[in-house]
């Protein structure tokens, strides 16, 4: 986990749901890179991103295309977010004892009878899921990110606040982390549309 | 040689008639048409499917046999045609479901698990040492993105979405009564009553609560889903598909 570095989180909001991680891949202490995405869109409304190995994070977001594109065509909809949980989780532990290095966090919208409800789930390597109801955190970041996210965020932020919230709970966070940084990246996910912000942060 | 019935194509199952037909299907849907009545109708509010069982001695203990199964919470199967053939289905797609359930955390929607099934029914036509399967299905089902469904699958493979069918003996004169009796807006209850009448025309002997068996679907309320927990909750969720108890049978006869 600590060979590239790198955090990710997410947090739920009124109607909307914010996922962000920051841009570095590293090779352990050294920074090689400040444009590394680890977020990926699964559907219009729901997003993985995967905070641990390089390689893996790569390797899994071809893994997971291929399996949710397969989901697609034979259910002849778009995944929900539950479900690809759920299906993150089963792709993680087929690997129990070889496992993929990465930390899974999952953001989305699920549709319900009454619109859509906001959903985030993080796992471990191993495919544990965690549904919070609040935010999770993964990555080399992720103790200072609870931290902060314990003091910062609040219930039923709209869209803007959500974004703020976890902008600074981000940054804030990375800078106390060597293997994190170098800038960051921000999604708010809300019923019409997702909003992606790219932040600057300390090159240091 | 082989010249009994279908000629020198009869036997080997992979060989197509000049005629383009696969004669050991049809054989095997000779041998769904003497299989005893089976139906299935949707109505409004849910699904009916019933069948016809019947003993071939009276010193049988038919509290044995089964022949609406329930495959998992939300879907249940009815068949016609032969007995251990539908046992072997049966216990590929209960696999098949846990299966879906294990990698997605939900039961499979009654489409993708007719698939499932149609395509086990449909390898048993291409592949060498086997017979196609002398069943024709009626699977019933509810799931939250295409609510109540209905599918028949017949020994080839093939499957179709249906309003109401019929399969096995008399299927001819069901789907004609069914025909007759059949509008969008029936509700469950009606349609059950509809599926005894259909049963009782070509029925051999008494209807009672022991030769007639009945699932249903029902489709939950909006606070029904809404109070289902999901995920973190050691609940299974709660079954949209069950069979009707003998006394259930036994009333909805009377009346």
């Amino acid at each position: 986990m600590e060979y590239n570095g790198g955090s990710v989180i997410a947090m739920v909001g009124k109607d909307c749901v914010a996922i962000a991680s920051d841009l570095r891949f590293g090779n352990q202490a050294l920074g090689i890179a400040s444009n590394f995405q680890r977020i990926f869109p699964v559907t219009d409304r729901t997003y993985v991103g995967l905070a641990g190995l390089g390689t893996d994070v790569t390797t899994l977001r071809e893994r997971f295309r291929y399996r949710v594109n397969m989901y697609t065509i034979k259910e002849e909809r778009d995944i929900e977010p539950q479900t690809f949980a759920h299906l993150v989780s089963s792709t993680l532990y087929e690997h129990r004892f070889g496992p993929y290095f990465v930390e899974p966090v999952i953001a989305g919208l699920e549709n319900t009878s009454s619109g859509s409800k906001p959903f985030i789930a993080a796992a471990d390597l191993i495919g544990c899921l965690n549904f919070a109801k609040d935010f999770v955190v993964a990555g080399t970041a992720s103790s200072k990110l609870y931290g902060l996210a314990e003091g910062l965020w609040e219930p039923d932020l709209g869209p803007e606040d959500l974004f703020e919230t976890i902008s600074q709970t981000l940054l804030n966070g990375v800078d106390r982390d060597a293997f994190s940084g170098w800038g960051a990246v921000v999604h708010v996910i809300t019923k019409d549309r997702v909003v992606t912000r790219t932040l600057k942060g300390r090159m240091d | 040689m082989a010249s009994a019935e279908g000629g020198a194509y009869s036997y080997s199952l992979t060989v197509f008639s000049p005629s383009g037909k696969l004669v050991q299907i049809e054989h095997a849907l000779a041998a769904v048409s003497q299989g005893t009545t089976s139906l299935g109708i949707k109505a409004s509010n849910g699904i009916v499917i019933a069948t016809e069982k019947k003993s071939s001695s009276i010193l049988i203990d038919d509290s044995m046999i089964e022949k609406v199964a329930v495959v998992c919470p939300n879907i249940g199967i009815v068949y016609s045609g032969m007995g251990p053939d539908f046992r072997i289905l049966i216990a590929r797609a209960r696999k098949s479901a846990q299966a879906y359930w294990k990698v997605y955390g939900e039961y499979p929607p009654t489409k993708v698990l007719t698939q499932e099934i149609a395509t086990v029914m449909q390898q048993a036509t291409q592949s060498g040492g086997v017979r196609p399967f002398g069943v024709s299905l009626l699977v019933a089902g509810w799931d939250i993105h295409r609510g109540p469904s209905l599918y028949q699958v017949d020994p080839s493979g093939s499957f179709w979405a249906w309003k109401a069918s019929a399969i096995g003996k008399n299927m001819v004169n069901a789907k004609t009564f069914l025909e007759k009796r059949y509008n969008d807006d029936i509700s469950l209850e009606d349609a059950i009553h509809t599926a005894l009448l259909t049963l009782k025309e070509g029925f051999e002997g008494q209807m009672t609560e022991k030769t007639i068996e009945i699932g249903v679907v029902t489709v939950p309320t909006v606070e029904e889903l809404q109070a289902e927990t999901r995920g973190g909750g050691t609940g299974r969720p709660r079954p949209t598909f069950r069979k009707l108890s003998e006394e259930e049978v036994k009333d909805y006869l009377a009346l």
